[in-house]
């Protein structure tokens, strides 16, 4: 009972960074109908820049946690601006592929300005435990569990009581009656690209804390938290959440039964798990546990 | 009618003036005169060229064929995959199973290959019926992850982690293509597969070529352009969207199955993510629902590393021994590859092919700019 209870608390603490991830993509998603393959590289960025301005410039923890936030912020609005605002109108696959891109381009220059090696991000955190009866929980998973529930409760609050909340949910449901009412297109997506960076640091900070946890690669998990946004639904940051603790949980519990109990699905299964989970759901739900039902009948 | 059917005269060159002008697989002169051309650098190729930029090539038309297939499903019927790495995968352990372990000749396995890429094709398409766009790049994503699984795991055919050796025989009759010799002239292994690869690349465009003019083509293009419409005019979805994918993967696991006899080796980390990445970006690059575009990007794609790493010295900034500073050439292949991907999406999205399209106009109204 004890291992069981363990593997959920860890499984939750892996899913509430792949919410955090998730979220990013959930923003941009609503607000202009693309998936930001680059995320991953954001949340990679931001984590770097954490580090810069704690390790190389001697900044508080938190002085640095708020600096990554800004600058991903920035990075975010000037992707937006240079590139996705000029594939306006565009396939969406030609979109899909510019952010693709962006992805390399990304990654090169991370490894090109902090090179190769895993760093210490130097987090107050570090290896500290906080012991529950028989559970041992670590204070960084804490901190990642609680940093999703209050972001996507500041989520929920901005697009129900704010003014830009409420006209990015009317750019979402029609972006030329939101432009006839006067809302400013422009200024949301940009406005969703910055939300999105911001929460993308906060993301690859919980992912870099730990001794030696800063690597280029980092920005991987985004991957896995493709099939956590999917369960979802894109368009629920709810469900993003929710898809995230799912995909979480049920893959540390397949690392710590799958080798005793199904040996046969082959060595190193939790791996795939986020995506066998995502096939799953999407052949009985296409859109997702929580995302917005497109009539169509094809 | 006679004049609906009728072909162009040869007073107007190059005017399409009825329905048989365009359904002509090839319409002008100038096609005709690149088809000689194509002809003759296949047949001269393996003589002017070292074996080095031929196994570049060779590598380079493996490519095309994969990229021809992806085009098949991506550029004419508009479903967008990120799958198509596990395709190629499995025509490779298909070729290294049926080629090595029972020892078939090379029809066979090639055919085998084709057969269980359909196949294959044939049980995930309909997984992708409901879904479109973002939707179906994820899943397709999540495919490649749980192929890559597979291969690592089903060690009796795979080998695993550690890959396994493919010793496919490439003879068909008497022509041995690792081997070749013809009239006391004998190539090296990289000129023999040179002309197997290439015979392969135009077999499969012109098949490609021809199979948008049919029926099921013009299907495929009416689901890309609008599938509600599509469906009204008669169209069967369901149907046509899984024969895009059984095509596409069956394309693919040829490719794979010519990868894994070229390079007589093959590993299942090969067939990842970025794998499929790079077929979607030789069809960007190239420009896609054109039959020379993926070829256009196989060539490009495939060669530009190579040229990076030849001129790797001479281009400044780039660290070519360990401890110089500067980015590796690993790194500056990978942020080109995006960048690349970036520019041609932003600055020419229809990619080379519609580079060479605009210069044709250019000339045909010069000296007038339109």
């Amino acid at each position: 009972m004890n291992d069981f209870l363990q593997l959920c608390f860890a499984g939750m603490a892996l899913g509430a960074r792949y919410a955090l991830v998730a979220l990013g993509f959930v923003v941009i998603h609503r607000a202009t109908g693309v998936i930001n393959f680059a995320q991953g590289s954001i949340v990679a960025l931001g984590a770097y820049f954490a580090f810069n301005a704690h390790q190389t410039w001697g900044l508080p923890f938190l002085l640095a946690a708020i600096i990554a936030v800004a600058g991903c912020a920035v990075v975010g609005i000037i992707v937006e601006r240079l590139l996705l605002r000029k594939m306006s109108g565009q396939p969406v696959f030609s979109v899909i592929m510019i952010t693709i891109g962006l992805l390399f381009v990304i990654d090169q220059i991370i490894t090109m300005i902090w090179g190769q090696d895993a760093q210490n991000l130097g987090d107050p955190w570090g290896i500290d435990t906080v012991e529950a009866g028989e559970i041992v929980l670590a204070v960084v998973d804490l901190w990642a569990i609680g940093l999703a529930f209050l972001v996507v409760g500041a989520f929920f609050l901005f697009f129900r009581y704010s003014s830009t909340g409420l006209a990015m949910r009317a750019v979402a449901i029609d972006e030329e009656a939101a432009m006839a009412r006067g809302i400013s297109v422009r200024r949301v997506v940009a406005t969703a690209w910055a939300i999105a960076g911001s929460v993308a640091a906060v993301a690859g900070i919980t992912l870099a804390s730990g001794p030696a946890a800063l690597r280029p690669s980092v920005g991987l998990i985004a991957l896995a938290a493709f099939p956590a946004m999917i369960l979802g639904g894109l368009d629920s940051p709810l469900g993003a959440v929710l898809g995230g603790f799912i995909i979480g949980i049920t893959q540390t519990l397949t690392a710590g039964y799958q080798p005793a109990h199904a040996s046969w699905l082959g060595q190193d299964f939790q791996s795939v798990t986020p995506y066998a989970v995502m096939i799953l759901i999407l052949l009985i739900r296409p859109h997702g546990l929580f995302g917005t039902k497109e009539v169509e009948r094809l | 009618m006679t004049a609906l059917l009728r072909r162009s005269d040869s007073a107007n060159p190059g005017m399409r003036q009825g329905h048989l002008d365009s359904v002509a697989l090839f319409s002008t002169g100038w096609k005709k005169f690149g088809l000689l051309l194509g002809l003759a650098i296949y047949l001269l190729g393996p003589l002017m060229l070292s074996d080095f930029q031929l196994s570049v090539i060779d590598y380079a038309g493996i490519a095309a064929i994969g990229a021809i297939g992806l085009n098949v499903l991506t550029g004419y019927t508009g479903q967008i995959s990120l799958g198509h790495g596990f395709f190629l995968g499995a025509g490779a352990f298909t070729a290294a199973y049926f080629g090595g372990n029972l020892d078939l000749p090379l029809p066979l396995w090639l055919a085998a290959a084709a057969v269980v890429g359909a196949l294959i094709g044939l049980v995930i398409g309909p997984f992708a019926l409901r879904l479109k766009g973002s939707y179906l790049a994820i899943i397709t994503l999540g495919l490649v992850f749980l192929g890559q699984h597979i291969f690592e795991n089903w060690k009796s055919v795979t080998g695993g982690l550690s890959g396994r050796a493919v010793t496919a025989p490439v003879k068909l009759g008497p022509v041995d293509f690792a081997n070749l010799d013809i009239g006391g002239k004998e190539f090296s292994r990289e000129g023999g597969y040179f002309y197997l690869i290439w015979a392969v690349v135009a077999l499969v465009a012109l098949l490609v070529k021809n199979l948008m003019r049919t029926r099921l083509g013009r299907a495929f293009q009416a689901v890309r352009d609008r599938d509600a419409a599509a469906e009204v005019i008669g169209v069967r979805l369901a149907r046509t969207k899984v024969m895009s994918f059984v095509v596409s993967s069956s394309l693919a696991a040829v490719a794979g199955a010519l990868y894994g006899s070229f390079q007589r080796f093959v590993n299942p980390e090969e067939f990842g993510l970025f794998l499929s990445i790079e077929f979607v970006a030789m069809i960007v690059i190239g420009g896609a629902a054109t039959i020379y575009g993926p070829v256009l990007g196989a060539l490009f794609i495939t060669a530009v590393p190579f040229l990076i790493e030849e001129w790797s010295d001479r281009i400044p900034g780039v660290a070519t021994e360990a401890g110089e500073t500067g980015i590796t050439v690993f790194a500056l292949n990978q942020a080109l590859f995006g960048l690349l991907i970036i520019g041609f999406l932003v600055l020419e999205p229809r990619g080379l092919a519609a580079l060479w399209a605009r210069i044709k106009v250019y000339f045909l109204a010069w000296p007038f700019s339109y």
